[in-house]
């Protein structure tokens, strides 16, 4: 087992898997000689050439589309967009076409296109560039939309998403490429579908993804250092198809939820767990769900401001209590 | 050029670039954080396009907008104060470095999503037709930016409608660490502008003196009412893309023959890029010192002038960064009264109240 930061996770799911397969290509901004912007790229160019790490023009919808293009006849593009933010630039080719042609083609042609978009409220980088997308994605039939929150999913989400016939959206997090974590040396799958349990627990359950894992997992501590009680942390990982099955179960032991996100509530994850609650298990719940998120202002740049404007471990503990009523 | 826009144009310069080189020493001793794009070795094009303009054109730039702004009017204190966040900031501390917005001063933004600019300078152009307006639109960009669609979207619309706008590309040959000739086609960007008819002219952008002269006659064209206008400004940036990039990918005597600005040049200017060779650099000067020694050699100004003038300058940018530390915060409140402030929508509501 060795312990890799999630850029280096990434890289070696792409290395593997563009050494495995000719057809596995990457493309996108800054990619190849410079080595990607998070360094999740570095040394490909070298090792497989330009034909296979594309460095593009600043033209997110046209390349994106190139991904699916060339996903139609079998090629296996991995697309990067520097952030999550330009992604919006690329929605007619993700929403109408990488999401859609499968099904407009009776099932007939394939778009096995995988888009890595590092995401998230990093440092100061404006109300431009701390964009969380997910509900975008979320909403749109034929995309599969997955989010790591460890080095070890950032491997094994990549190299699913390589091998997996459907479009898949990955939405990393920019304050997280160089957090370190444990990687199998084996080659490894995480599934596409499902969440997992990364803390057990018997009196709440908090529901995370991507980054909010680690605020859960921090307050999950303090709740049980402090009041005694026991979190469960869930890392949905998984949020287009949400884990209907894993979210209820939790419930159905805990009794009470809470989601812990980093986007704005409206409209998102929290919101979309919190309807599956109502549906599978409304009356397992002890206590109407809570979310706890953003704040609803575009990312301010003053420092303090904008932490102020994301959630953190402390707003979860202060959730739980009140859930509990301590 | 009469001696006044000239020895303005030289203190712009002399201000742009210690303002800038304040922001970098403020951004190496954490007082700003994010991005920070900075513009040493292209202050000829932001001074002598804006020289050339009239008070009452529009601005729309991108995130490396700190010159432009400077060189516009806004107060280098104000925009200090946005690079720490403040308050005092000309945004309030809602935007920052990459978003500095001044109505007063037409000054219509600096955003940091590349290409999204051109449709909104279009606009402005357009509104100013609409109500016809005497005044310009002048679009900044770079040259990685024209590879985005809405720059061809945008001419085209702009010379279909005969639009009051100059688009002027800041062309330093790089787009963060890609270089031109692994990112267009064509290298030679005016020559983009002629497919939509648009009359475009490649300037050196290290000379004040022909920024001015190129800018001056293209907008006496857009307010004869020849629609838009394109220049190419031949420039290079002697940083990183911004403070988080060490710029390790250009070759180090790319950059010290730009930082000569001599007569290489003229050989990098060719369709076919080369690397300048060690003997191919002068021993020239970069945009300023070259105009600093112009300004002495026609007589403008002293030795004894120049350095009274460089003091100036040290104390304005000094005081300006005295000014953004010692300013408060914004506040929450402050972010939500920039979100939604819209008297007009309530007042109709007060009015109708019996
Ligand atoms: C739509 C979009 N894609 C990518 C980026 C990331 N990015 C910021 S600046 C930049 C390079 C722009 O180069 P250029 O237009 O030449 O301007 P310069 O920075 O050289 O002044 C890139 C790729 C962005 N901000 N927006
Ligand atoms: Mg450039």
């Amino acid at each position: 087992m060795a312990e890799l930061s999630y850029w280096q996770a990434i890289l070696r799911a792409h290395d593997e898997e563009m050494a495995r397969d000719p057809l596995v290509f990457a493309m996108g901004e800054d990619i190849g000689v410079a080595g990607g912007t998070y360094k999740a790229t570095t040394g490909l160019y070298a090792k497989y050439g330009e034909k296979r790490v594309m460095d593009t023009p600043i033209s997110e919808n046209s390349y994106t589309g190139i991904g699916v293009g060339a996903a139609m006849l079998g090629c296996r593009p991995i697309v990067e967009i520097m952030s999550v933010n330009f992604a919006w630039l690329a929605m007619d080719q993700l929403m109408n076409n990488a999401a859609k042609i499968h099904y407009m083609s009776g099932g007939r042609i394939r778009c096995p296109l995988v888009l890595r978009l590092p995401g998230g409220t990093a440092h100061q980088l404006g109300a431009q560039h701390s964009a969380r997308m997910e509900k975008v994605f979320m909403g749109v039939p034929g995309l599969r939309v997955v989010t790591p929150s460890s080095p070890r999913d950032a491997y094994g989400l990549l190299k699913s998403a390589v091998r997996c016939d459907d479009p898949v959206v990955i939405i990393e997090h920019e304050a997280m490429y160089n957090l370190k974590g444990e990687v199998p040396d084996d080659e490894h799958f995480t599934p596409l579908e499902g969440s997992e349990v990364v803390r057990p627990g018997k009196d709440l359950t908090l529901f995370a993804y991507n980054i909010s894992v680690h605020w859960a997992l921090a307050a999950a501590e303090r709740l049980a250092k402090e009041q005694g009680v026991e979190a469960e942390v869930v890392d949905l990982r998984a949020l287009k198809p949400l884990d209907r099955t894993g979210i209820a179960a939790s419930v159905r032991k805990t009794h009470r939820a809470i989601v812990v996100e980093e986007d704005e509530a409206a409209v998102g994850v929290g919101a979309e767990v919190i309807a599956i609650l109502n549906e599978e298990c409304f009356f397992e719940l002890d206590a109407a769900p809570v979310r706890v998120h953003a704040r609803d202002v575009p990312t301010p740049y003053n420092r303090r401001l904008e932490k102020a404007s994301i959630p953190n471990a402390d707003d979860v503990v202060a959730a739980a209590r009140k859930l509990l009523g301590r | 050029m009469d001696r006044d826009t000239i020895r303005t144009m030289l203190r712009d310069m002399l201000r742009a670039r210690a303002f800038e080189e304040a922001a970098a020493q403020a951004y190496a001793q954490g007082e700003i954080a994010g991005f920070l794009h900075l513009y040493p070795g292209e202050e000829a094009v932001a001074v002598g396009v804006l020289h050339a303009a009239e008070p009452g054109d529009y601005v729309v730039s991108t995130y490396r907008e700190h010159v432009h702004a400077l060189v516009r009017g806004i107060p280098a204190a104000a925009i200090f104060a946005e690079l720490l966040g403040k308050k005092t900031g000309v945004s309030g501390g809602m935007g920052g470095s990459m978003h500095l917005f001044d109505r007063e001063r037409r000054f219509l933004g600096g955003y940091a999503i590349v290409g999204e600019t051109f449709p909104i300078a279009l606009g402005a152009a357009y509104a100013v037709a609409y109500r016809q307006l005497p005044e310009a639109v002048l679009c900044f960009f770079g040259d990685g930016a024209v590879n985005q669609g809405t720059f061809h979207e945008s001419l085209n619309m702009a010379a279909l409608w005969r639009l009051p706008i100059l688009f002027v590309c800041e062309n330093n040959r790089y787009q963060i660490g890609t270089e031109i000739h692994r990112h267009s086609a064509v290298t030679e960007i005016y020559k983009r502008a002629c497919g939509y008819g648009i009359p475009a002219e490649k300037v050196d952008g290290m000379d004040v003196l022909a920024v001015h002269e190129a800018t001056r006659r293209a907008l006496a064209r857009v307010r004869a009412g020849e629609g838009p206008q394109f220049l190419e400004m031949e420039t290079y940036r002697f940083r990183g893309h911004s403070m988080a990039d060490p710029g390790s990918y250009r070759p180090t005597v790319e950059v010290q023959a730009y930082e000569a600005n001599d007569p290489i040049a003229a050989t990098l200017r060719g369709v076919e890029f080369h690397y300048p060779s060690a003997d191919e650099l002068g021993s020239g000067h970069d945009c300023i010192q070259g105009f600093c020694d112009h300004c002495c050699q026609e007589g403008h100004l002293d030795e004894a002038a120049l350095a009274r003038l460089r003091q100036e300058v040290a104390d304005e940018i000094a005081a300006a960064r005295d000014f953004a530390r010692q300013s408060p915060a914004p506040s929450m409140d402050d972010a939500w009264a920039a979100l939604l402030r819209n008297r007009r929508y309530d007042r109709l509501f007060e009015e109708q109240a019996p």
